[in-house]
């Protein structure tokens, strides 16, 4: 099962959905207000997402990437995170300034969200069937008998065998990766046309974690989803995204096509990220590092913010933040010195 | 050959499952470490693979003689660990020292950098006399890479990154020959992570250590492994050099777990020959008969179902592997083409 799907994506694949740009983040702002200080956690994040079409944000602990979903999906904890500024639009509508209302109606429908920790993402108390009928009868107006119909029908399109009796368990009853197939069920139930997943397989062995992407992959390709991706796993990345989006405190400071980033990195960071993996593929010498820690957001360094750990800093990183600067039609990169690393041999 | 530091033989650790409270009735056991034998040489690293759930960190606590084994022996020095008395066992301790898995949970909040480290000196001060303790620390906070002016600080005031780097040193003090980390960088951000890889790579080069490295992530083990022994509920199912482990393995467990591994390399993705195992590893506390891998294995017969494989070299391999019908894939993790192979699960 070779992805081979990537090439033939965009045009074609959307028969039945409104064209277009399906979701659009554009300068989103996002700080924490804390007993320690205001903690800047987003400082302008823009990606968008079309449909069939899968997008990786990729960071590290603290770099933006979570936050940025939870302000997507409205769920974000206010106080202490309050939005300061930037647009989500959905279908060219700003989310942002929306009623409770029509948020509420994009939730699930337009744009669902897949968890982490299946396990505490959901409620112990109520059978996995009642929690996905719950959808049903909420938003489609079902009976209660109906629903449940569908929610085994859900269980079923997401692999989970015996669908029919499982539908009455408990989420204890299922193991880590069934749960996360069950996540899936849940948030595929209204027919979304954007899935958040935030690292769907983290918490999943390699073999499971091989079985969810796989499914995934699969479900979006059926229903033409967009799939924002989010994880810190380059190997999953490689395997599935179309683009990607790389976070470094709070800021996109790369975003290319898959093949084009892993061949030629153009920001010290990410080229940083690729050389500190150790590859399963080949047995390596001693791994390069990044030097230092990622900044706390209390206390963003001044002018770009990797420039404390980059190897190729200069005195102008230290005072002008660099933008997000497009290198030809497919690509950007946040750095002074981009064009020089993409011209690099 | 170098000499065997450490030999493990037929090691069982089984928990009771118990039903009641007053009445107490054992109605089975959880079969977590489960016949598992090794040596371990002076100066290499011996990583332990396995998915969660197959007795890795069970094997790490016997290992540390956290707790006793159910049966088997481990040799440390030609010495049986679990015969020593309270005198040798604290001998022992000095030995062979542990580096946990999550350093915000295995550091004491309300102890400094200096009680932390320094700890061990207090229970065996023989190696270090009270005077010498506190250069001592500054000395071992130096090797592992962290400011010795920051020894009067508390764990909260350090990073994931720098906090393992204070287990390590906590480790180190007692100058053991074995260091046995459990999960040492799983909780670990990706540039942090080849960060305490290189230093725990640097330490054995400076001390002679020998690791074992346990972990779930296949390619943080073949970066740092000498021998692999790879687990499967309780069982070593497969056990070579690197090399064998991972270009020519032999166990279909082996090649599924690997295959499973996403290369980072957005190229490989065409060209990738993928084994997807169907199903979730079965409770170890009623393991399928036979070969416990038989039922997600696609090339299962009626043998598997009757005859437990034992842990031996099989023909046309050079390292041993516990499968009835052991035999070379070339394709696991290589870029060459390769066909999807299809996985008829069959039942027993």
């Amino acid at each position: 099962m070779s992805n081979v799907y990537v090439a033939d994506k965009p045009s074609a694949a959307r028969e039945g959905r409104p064209s277009g740009r399906l979701l659009e983040v554009e300068d989103l702002r996002v700080e924490f207000r804390t007993r320690d200080g205001v903690a800047k956690v987003i400082n302008g994040v823009t990606y968008h997402v079309d449909a069939g079409e899968t997008l990786a944000v990729l960071g590290e602990s603290g770099s933006g990437k979570s936050v940025t979903a939870q302000t997507i999906m409205g769920i974000l904890d206010t106080p202490p995170g309050f939005v300061t500024g930037g647009e989500i639009r959905f279908h060219g509508k700003d989310m942002l300034t929306m009623s409770a209302e029509e948020r509420r109606r994009i939730r699930g429908e337009g744009i669902a969200m897949v968890f982490q920790d299946a396990l505490s993402a959901l409620n112990p108390v109520f059978t996995v069937g009642f929690q996905i009928a719950e959808q049903f009868r909420v938003r489609r107006g079902m009976s209660r008998r109906d629903a449940k119909k569908r929610a085994a029908e859900m269980l079923d399109q997401v692999k989970i065998p015996n669908a029919k009796q499982r539908v009455n368990e408990y989420p204890h009853q299922f193991s880590g990766g069934m749960r996360q197939r069950v996540m899936i069920a849940m948030s595929l139930a209204l027919d979304p046309e954007v899935l958040i997943a935030d690292e769907p397989t983290t918490a999943l062995d390699v073999t499971v974690q091989a079985q969810i992407m796989d499914l995934l992959g699969e479900l979006q390709r059926e229903r033409q989803m967009g799939l924002i991706l989010i994880t810190h796993d380059l190997g999953v990345v490689a395997d599935v995204a179309d683009r990607i989006a790389v976070m470094y405190a709070g800021r996109i400071v790369e975003e290319a096509g898959v093949y084009e980033l892993y061949a030629k990195p153009a920001h010290p960071y990410t080229i940083g990220l690729l050389e500190s993996i150790p590859r399963i593929d080949e047995k390596g010498q001693q791994l390069r590092t990044i030097r230092g820690l990622p900044p706390s957001l209390l206390r963003i360094p001044t002018g770009c913010p990797f420039h404390p750990r980059c190897p190729m800093a200069q005195p102008v990183c230290a005072e002008k933040v660099p933008p997000l600067l497009q290198l030809g039609s497919t690509r950007a990169s946040a750095c002074h010195f981009a064009e020089e690393l993409v011209k690099r041999d | 050959m170098t000499e065997s530091i450490l030999e493990v033989r037929d090691l069982v650790k089984y928990y009771p499952v118990t039903r009641g409270i007053v009445f107490k009735k054992t109605i089975g056991h959880v079969q977590a470490v489960d016949g598992v034998s090794f040596d371990l040489h002076k100066g290499e690293t011996l990583g332990v693979v396995g998915e969660s759930g197959c007795g890795k960190s069970t094997l790490a606590k016997v290992l540390m003689h956290l707790e006793k084994p159910t049966s088997g022996g481990v040799t440390f020095n030609g010495q049986d660990i679990y015969k020593l008395g309270a005198g040798g066992l604290r001998r022992l301790r000095r030995n062979i020292q542990l580096v946990m898995q999550d350093p915000y949970t295995s550091l004491n909040p309300r102890m400094t950098v200096g009680d932390l480290i320094g700890e061990p000196f207090e229970i065996h001060p023989e190696v270090a006399p009270k005077a010498s303790r506190r250069q001592k620390v500054q000395e071992l906070l130096e090797v592992v890479g962290l400011n010795p002016e920051h020894i009067n600080r508390y764990p909260h005031q350090f990073s994931g990154g720098q906090r393992q780097r204070i287990g390590i040193a906590r480790a180190l003090a007692l100058r053991p020959e074995i260091i046995v980390c459990d999960e040492p960088v799983s909780a670990l951000d990706v540039s942090i992570q080849a960060q305490v890889m290189n230093l725990l790579e640097k330490l054995q080069d400076e001390f002679g250590l020998s690791y074992i490295f346990i972990a779930h992530d296949l390619s943080v083990v073949r970066h740092l492994a000498d021998r692999v022994a790879v687990m499967y509920l309780g069982k070593i199912v497969e056990l070579g050099s690197e090399e064998q482990i991972y270009e020519r393995p032999t166990h279909p467990y082996t090649q599924a777990l690997l295959s499973a591994v996403p290369v980072p390399d957005p190229n490989s993705r065409h060209n990738k020959a993928i084994i997807r195992l169907t199903g979730d590893v079965p409770s170890p506390t009623n393991p399928p008969s036979g070969c416990r891998f038989r039922t997600r294995c696609w090339k299962a017969e009626e043998v598997c179902a009757r005859e437990v494989p034992l842990l031996e070299l099989r023909s046309g391999s050079d390292h041993p592997s516990a499968c009835h019908f052991a035999e070379k894939r070339e394709i696991v993790v290589s870029h060459e083409a390769g066909e999807l192979t299809e996985l008829p699960t069959r039942t027993l």
